[in-house]
């Protein structure tokens, strides 16, 4: 499809010509996000510099009814940025510079461009940071983090995006700026920031992000624990939080993770364990101690066969290393593999993990788990060969069983990645038809023509019938005996 | 007396939007006095009661929004746990539906947050009498738009909530109030300086001439922080902070009219001719001055807001003013939730 030249006309008045990407060659780096299985080409490419062409952008593509599909640095992992047919993508990675520290008010205010990790950067000299922490903080922007509501491995204790943001400024597609919340936390009206966080780009376009910062912690403690048995770990990750420790990280793998972690990291994992579990916690170096004497006690008796505390700093990070490295280190086992992010009540996890064993028994594809024990947010990896004929279909399969089990066992199918294109067919397990419908009627609010990343994040019910998972005319839903709640 | 009353409560609503009726949601009445005042039928919530799920392991109770906040805080108290936000209850019947419909917290937000940030679930009534579920009992949640923390603070102009589910914490192993006799210039210095260290002061006021800095942890943090910091430890604290979360404090008597200004922690003492009651480490700073006095354009200039919370005159404006795009999508939304626009109509703004 070939771009209406009247609207590359006036993009490229408003920007300049450099700053509008036209050829297919140029287009072809945007094609996806870290979501790579799913891929599309864009027609037009724009690369604003300031927020203000951000709105003339809006204003142009509203004009010519044109869709838009906002884009970060592009590793987002459920095709939230991949772009659509006849759309504008509008790439906000130059606007990238930190506007404002604030150690006073604890606060820093950024462009949407500016990756998570040079948040805490900007803040470190004045013994500050910014808490949520993706994997991919290295790269990812702030801005693709409030699309996403991103989490991270320290949620549990210092929360997700939606906890960490004071102030949006918004450009909505109906051409007005907005601001959402203040500085202070408090705004007058409702709550709206926390409605266009994790709103995946479809209700307006962040222009500028004020985020709170925390104070570092005075220590920081690091504990791994071998167990021999699945289930004996997950239920330590309960009696630990039940017994009032809020660790900062509590991360768990199983047996298949654990080897591939320690072949790639030689982070110096114990080899034969069929679980560990990292434990972070952190805090006043008094109540860190205490914590961790508690911590050591309780998981000697919840059966660990060893426990270990990091003896320095340099430790610390080996033993991290490992959990942070082991989606490479599973993605190495086969040609293929795709993340899966549901959440489940903590209660659940080892029954939930049986389950996901025997799913992958079933579809013959073998499964790692790598995940935040500490959330209840599972990453099950499954292994595939693309190249193999029907295995890509029965990945797909599996994927969506394990998330069915997870809404079954009182979950969600997404805890951090979004649904983008990935999950749509999932949400339909998840959401009624009214449920849905009032998304649908929440965008339409803001977005009445359906212009801002249209067709993602939300479901069709047309879609959800073709799905099969659910059956739109007065049918029960699945799993209708359980609470959804 | 556990009751779901959710058919009765649907069947309401949609009566009142067949006839146009406004219906005004009522929990315990207990914050009656906030928001514009509504003229409708009472809706009455406090039947739908109940605590539904309670594992001490998830950090998450999920209750019927007709459920006295007592009996919650009981219900986790008894397992070591609390809501972290310490919201205000302002009489004996506040339930937890009223709790979160207003969005209110007591001293510990400085440090613990808003009421929103632990708001993981609910299911809503809307006006036109669709039950409709956002979120769930998990901490980590990105399926759909995060509708159920946007009804934190929202005053029942959305929907009727049914149930809510609630992020909960473990209480701490201790705490410790100290005072400190300072003016109040001095003492929003000091709390500045305090809130940009790593130390725990989970709630610090000053009132009467005294800086209140309240701190958690365990002993031995304790005595390091009384070290660090000074002061005199203050007996009976639960009490001292129990008074200004219900407004027992001798600061909040009399009819004069209520002011709550939010503004950045280090703005200076604010040009209202009146001491004020400072809480949230100089975040929210309490004033009673008239009614008529320009306290939303005070606060406004120091890169806040004001309510008149208490005691507003007859057709007073409560709430700060929205500008216009971002009213027209309060209207919208509205839309979404109840066409027919019954629910709380006016309560928080007369156009919503």
């Amino acid at each position: 499809m070939t771009p209406d030249p009247a609207l590359v006309r006036e993009l490229r008045a408003a920007l300049g010509d450099e700053a509008v990407l036209l050829s297919p060659e140029a287009c072809a780096p945007f094609e996806c996000d870290a979501l790579t299985a799913h891929r599309r080409r864009p027609e037009v490419v724009v690369l604003p510099r300031s927020a203000e062409q951000v709105m003339e952008i809006l204003r142009a593509c509203r004009r010519h009814s044109t869709p838009v599909v906002a884009r970060g640095a592009g590793t987002g992992l459920s095709g939230g940025a991949l772009p659509v047919e006849g759309g504008v993508l509008l790439v906000l990675a130059r606007l990238d510079r930190i506007l404002e520290v604030d150690p006073m008010r604890r606060l820093a205010r950024v462009q949407p461009g500016v990756t998570n990790l040079e948040i805490s950067i900007a803040a470190t000299p004045h013994g500050l940071y910014y808490a949520p922490d993706p994997s991919s903080q290295v790269a990812c922007t702030i801005g693709g983090n409030v699309a996403e509501n991103s989490g991270g491995v320290h949620c549990l204790k210092h929360g997700l995006t939606t906890h960490n943001l004071l102030e949006l400024r918004v450009a909505t597609i109906e051409g007005e700026w907005l601001t959402l919340g203040s500085p202070t936390g408090e705004a007058p009206g409702l709550p709206l920031i926390a409605l266009l966080t994790g709103s995946e780009g479809m209700l307006g376009v962040v222009v500028e992000v004020t985020v709170r910062l925390k104070p570092s912690p005075e220590r920081v403690e690091l504990l791994m624990a071998a167990f021999d048995d699945v289930r004996r770990c997950a239920d330590a990750v309960g009696r630990i939080i039940a017994s009032g420790i809020v660790p900062a990280g509590l991360e768990m793998m199983d047996a298949p993770a654990i080897r591939a972690a320690e072949a790639f990291a030689r982070c110096g994992y114990p080899p034969t364990a069929e679980a560990l579990l990292l434990c972070e916690l952190d805090g006043l170096a008094h109540d860190v101690e205490s914590e961790l004497r508690a911590a050591e006690s309780l998981l000697l008796a919840c059966g660990a066969t060893a426990v270990r505390v990091a003896a320095d700093a340099a430790e610390r990070l080996r033993m991290w290393s490992g959990r942070k490295s082991a989606f490479p280190a599973v993605g190495r086992l086969a040609p293929d593999y795709f993340c899966m992010d549901g959440t489940i009540p903590r209660r659940s996890l080892a029954d939930v993990l049986e389950g996901i064993a025997r799913l992958s028994r079933e579809a013959k594809l073998p499964v790692a788990n790598v995940f935040h024990a500490g959330d209840g947010n599972l990453h099950p990896l499954i292994l595939f060969d693309a190249g193999r004929p029907g295995e890509v279909e029965r990945a797909d399969r599996l994927g969506a069983e394990i998330l069915e089990l997870c809404v079954a066992a009182g979950g969600t199918v997404t805890g951090e990645h979004g649904v983008g294109v990935e999950k749509l067919g999932p949400m339909c397990s998840q959401f009624g038809p009214d449920e849905l419908e009032a998304f649908h009627a929440v965008k339409r609010a803001f977005d009445p023509e359906g212009l801002l990343n249209p067709g993602k994040a939300v479901p069709t019910l047309a879609r959800c019938a073709d799905y099969g998972a659910m059956r739109v005319h007065g049918g029960k839903l699945p799993f209708s005996h359980l609470p959804r709640f | 007396m556990d009751r779901d009353c959710t058919t009765e409560l649907a069947g309401q609503a949609r009566d009142a939007t067949a006839r146009s009726a406004p219906l005004r949601i009522v929990g315990g009445d207990t914050k009656g006095f906030l928001g514009r005042p509504v003229a409708g039928e009472p809706l009455e919530v406090a039947s739908h009661r109940g605590v539904l799920r309670h594992d001490p392991a998830e950090l998450v109770i999920t209750a019927r929004a007709g459920t006295p906040l007592a009996e919650i805080e009981a219900c986790l108290a008894a397992h070591g746990q609390r809501l972290a936000f310490e919201p205000p209850h302002f009489g004996v019947g506040a339930t937890l539906g009223g709790t979160v419909a207003c969005g209110l917290a007591g001293p510990a937000r400085a440090w613990s947050g808003p009421l929103r940030d632990y708001v993981l679930g609910v299911r809503l009534l809307t006006g036109d009498g669709r039950v409709l579920r956002f979120g769930g009992e998990v901490m980590k949640n990105v399926a759909g738009y995060d509708v159920s923390r946007l009804l934190a603070g929202s005053f029942g102009v959305l929907g009727v909530l049914l149930d809510v589910s609630l992020k909960v914490l473990p209480r701490p192993p201790g705490e410790r109030t100290l005072a400190l006799e300072l003016d109040e210039s001095a003492a929003l210095d000091r709390l500045a300086d305090l809130a940009r260290g790593a130390l725990p002061l989970s709630a610090g006021s000053w009132a009467d001439g005294r800086l209140f800095l309240r701190f958690d942890g365990s002993e031995a943090t304790l005595d390091d922080v009384t070290r660090r910091v000074g002061g005199e430890v203050l007996a009976g604290s639960n009490g001292f902070w129990a008074s200004l979360r219900e407004q027992t404090h001798p600061f909040f008597a009399g009819s004069a009219a209520l002011w709550r200004c939010t503004v950045p922690s280090q703005a200076p003492p604010l040009p209202l001719g009146s001491a004020p009651l400072v809480e949230w480490n100089g975040l929210q700073r309490w004033y009673r001055c008239d009614a008529a006095a320009p306290v939303f354009a005070v606060a406004a200039a120091a890169g806040g807001h004001a309510t008149l919370f208490r005691h507003a005159p007859p057709g007073a404006e409560v709430f700060a003013a929205l500008d216009a795009p971002l009213l027209r999508l309060h209207r919208q939304l509205k839309h979404v939730f109840d066409p027919a626009a019954i629910l709380n109509p006016g309560h928080m703004y007369a156009e919503l």
